[in-house]
């Protein structure tokens, strides 16, 4: 089972990622937004990191450039949670370094089928 | 699997969007006064964005149409493709209110949507630019059900830094079709040797034949991910058609349909919302007031061990100790129940946040000029009376801005700035909480005031009241001095309600006001409901407990001090004015009570900035007191607030102290 950190300023669809991936067996950390996410990801190793893209303090794609520095998360998969439809952010999200992303809404059920993608 | 059952995150968003709201509000208002700040936009923009993906995930379509409608409006405004107005903060500010309509009857069940957020939504989609809003196009469907795909794959080399791996896409392929490798290969950007391999970098290219009645959207899907991570070709297989000549790279749309924003939203899908979702009260709680409560519990536990250590083997010579220790339980007690009533309490700030708005909307609708000053937002108050006290604040600052405030140029004629200027302000005055509005406006009218009392019966013909008792005819029931009843003020709701719905949570209202200058209303809220610090009296056999935070002073006055006015009333001279003294023996029928004033004493109790004297038997000591409520059990009584039980098991009554100094002032004036 995978380690994952869950990043999103909202509590309830942090809340909807985190228990549905627990509820898969997976252990999840949950951060609020992209600084958060940086100094936890920075004190032990995640195996996915979902991030929402719009966050305060730092966003999702700040914090994936950030974490891409970062020798230890230079090939873990960084999945953007994302309601852009149109293309523009998710280029940026990969600009950045995403491996990829999910578009809201999802359901839990999409959403494991994504982690599952990533991480076989 | 087990399915998740998102009801339970419904709260949540709820709340958070209610926040989301809230800070929209704010944003746009501190636009609306100029400011340029960027960041503000963007704190617009993510209230809006979270709200839309968070109803379109917990499954409020209505609420999600509408979001996306005014997200793509403001998406404009972020990338500065559109300007701020007026105009646009109207329609945001109103998007505001209907939002929080429309989240209010989801949480209750009900459709979200209605006739007026279907008009508002239209009037946003008018504004929008028709492009932005379309609602995306569905990816094109890989129809074509070819009998199978040939696949160029080359990665370029950061492919594997981005998180990707191309085993991940081949065991994705397997599951559509049987996956043929016809050839892999090694790039020219290898490094010729290995030593100086890379391996982060990927240098491989495959050739892959997918077999099967694969749509080519599927294997797209698979794709979806790395445009801009490699070369892709992916042709029908030789002698097969494909429907779908779509570019090499297509950017497959994901499998999740986007909301459909240019359809009317179904209303009936809202509808499966549980409805106990939107039951039930919580409260966010700041860690820092947990752990001193943990902490608490801690010493608790520690002084518990310590004295029942003592009580198993005690000797006299530990009476020090036990004396210690009680004294200790006695602190750790008061302090862990200072810290649970401190889980109830909230900053005002989230009451005070709604006047910005509230004041703009009258200063439009009233043609005034207002500056709102907000102070001690910090302020907090006990959950309960914070829910209720907003009420009595909104009518009070649409007073102070329909009544009290001039227009413009009769603000100039009588030589003051053309802005008036509305004061909110909170703070902690002993055991009170003051919230005082305050406005250098007209203050009171005497005349018409006094002309409406007379009208209504509430004044004789020939008195002349003073001015306070003139502020207080405002306070009486059915009293509305504006000439016509505006839609602002004029509610049937008057200050009598005001008043009313502060003394039900333990408080009080006055105010004070000065002609040409202004007036001042002050509200005093008690800290929490539940508990108050009182002073133990004896009148008789009874016992009266006096809220210690409305105590002035206690004295001994001599027989000669107290004159009797004309109907029957007392007064005594108390630094330099008039009170009333007020047997409370007498008031409450007390048998054998002391009645010689220089043998018993004079409590002076303030309310709302008028006093009155209470003649008691004698003073037994400070005590808090745990209210009981005396109309659950009895009645409601005149000039008693509620009961509690006293530490030898006896009942003592609490005074109502608005009501005593109700009572006092009427037999003055009597």
């Amino acid at each position: 089972m995978a380690k994952i950190l869950a990043v999103d300023d909202s509590v309830s669809m942090r809340g909807m990622v985190a228990f549905t991936l627990r509820g898969a067996g997976h252990e999840v950390a949950e951060a609020e937004n992209g600084q958060l996410a940086l100094d936890m990801a920075r004190g032990s190793a995640f195996d996915l990191v979902l991030a929402d893209v719009n966050m305060p303090v730092m966003d999702g794609i700040a914090m994936v450039r950030e974490l891409r520095a970062m020798d230890a998360y230079k090939g873990v998969p960084i999945l953007m949670l994302t309601t852009e439809s149109h293309t523009e952010k998710k280029m940026e999200g990969k600009a950045a370094g995403a491996t990829g992303w999910l578009v809201k809404p999802f359901d839990p059920e999409q959403l494991l089928a994504t982690v599952k993608r990533v991480l076989g | 699997m087990a399915t998740v059952d998102l009801t339970q995150f419904h709260k949540t968003f709820f709340e958070e969007s209610l926040e989301g709201l809230d800070a929209m509000e704010a944003a746009l208002l501190a636009l609306d006064s100029g400011s340029t700040d960027h960041e503000l936009v963007h704190t617009i923009f993510r209230a809006a964005h979270s709200i839309k993906g968070g109803a379109a995930t917990f499954g409020f379509a209505d609420v999600a149409a509408f979001t996306h409608v005014a997200e793509s409006l403001l998406e404009e405004v972020r990338s500065e493709r559109r300007g701020v107005d007026a105009e646009l903060i109207d329609l945001l500010l109103r998007s505001v209110d209907c939002l929080r309509a429309m989240l209010a009857r989801s949480s209750s069940g009900q459709p979200a949507a209605d006739a007026d957020s279907e008009a508002l939504r239209g009037e946003l989609l008018r504004l929008a630019s028709g492009e932005a809003v379309a609602a995306p196009a569905a990816a094109a469907p890989g129809v074509a059900s070819a009998t199978g795909w040939a696949i160029r794959f080359v990665a370029l080399p950061h492919l594997l830094q981005t998180g990707n791996d191309p085993l991940r896409l081949f065991r994705e392929l397997e599951q559509l079709g049987r996956l043929e490798v016809r050839r892999a290969f090694v790039l020219d950007s290898a490094p010729a040797r290995l030593a100086e391999l890379d391996p982060s970098q990927c240098h491989l290219g495959w050739e892959l034949r997918l077999h099967g009645a694969v749509a080519r959207g599927d294997v797209d899907a698979v794709f979806d991910w790395l445009d801009g991570d490699c070369e892709l070709v992916i042709e029908s297989l030789p002698g097969e058609t494909s429907a779908t000549a779509a570019d090499p790279v297509a950017m497959a749309a994901p499998a999740t349909a986007p909301v459909p924003a240019a359809a009317p939203p179904p209303a009936c899908e809202t509808a499966t919302v549980s409805a106990a979702s939107g039951e039930g009260s919580s409260i966010r709680v700041d860690i820092d007031k947990v752990d001193a409560l943990i902490n608490m519990m801690g010493e608790l536990v520690i002084t518990q061990s310590m004295l029942s250590d003592i009580g198993e083997n005690f000797r006299p010579s530990q009476l020090e100790r036990l004396r210690e220790g009680l004294l200790q339980l006695e602190r750790t007690t008061r302090e862990l129940q200072e810290s649970v009533m401190r889980i109830r309490m909230l900053p005002i700030g989230s009451v005070f946040n709604r006047f910005p708005r509230l004041v703009r909307d009258l200063e439009r609708k009233l043609g005034k000029q207002v500056r709102l000053e907000l102070h001690g937002e910090h302020t907090e108050l006990d959950k309960t009376v914070l829910e209720k006290i907003g009420d009595p604040l909104v009518h009070l600052v649409r007073n102070a801005i329909d009544h009290g405030l001039e227009l413009p140029a009769q603000r100039k004629a009588a030589g003051k700035p053309e802005t008036g200027t509305l004061r909110l302000n909170a703070y902690h005055e002993g055991g009170n909480i003051v919230v005082q509005i305050s406005d250098d406006g007209a203050g009171l009218n005497r005349a018409a005031i006094m002309a409406k009392a007379q009208q209504r019966g509430l004044l004789g013909a020939g008195e002349e009241p003073s001015d306070a008792e003139v502020a207080e005819l405002i306070f009486q029931p059915g009293f509305s001095t504006a000439a016509q009843a505006t839609d602002l003020s004029g509610r049937g709701v008057g200050m009598d309600v005001v008043r009313r719905n502060v003394r039900d949570l333990g408080g009080s209202v006055g105010v004070k006001s000065e002609v040409g200058k202004g007036s001042v209303f002050t509200i005093a809220l008690p800290l929490t409901l539940a508990i108050i610090d009182g002073l133990v009296t004896a009148v008789g056999e009874e016992r009266y407990i006096v809220p210690l935070t409305s105590i002035v002073e206690s004295l001994r006055l001599g027989a000669e001090a107290v004159r009797r006015i004309a109907g029957g009333g007392e007064v005594f001279h108390f630094r330099g004015e008039y009170l009333p003294l007020m047997r409370l023996h007498r008031a409450f029928g007390c048998a054998d009570a002391v009645t010689e004033i220089e043998r018993g004493i004079v409590v002076v109790i303030e309310d709302a900035g008028r006093r009155v004297g209470l003649l008691v038997d004698d003073l037994l000591g400070q005590q808090q007191a745990v209210i009981k409520s005396l109309e659950k059990h009895y009645r409601r009584v005149q000039g008693v607030s509620g009961a509690t039980i006293l530490s030898d098991g006896s009942v003592a009554l609490i005074v109502d102290v608005g009501g005593v100094v109700r009572l006092g002032l009427r037999a003055k004036a009597a």
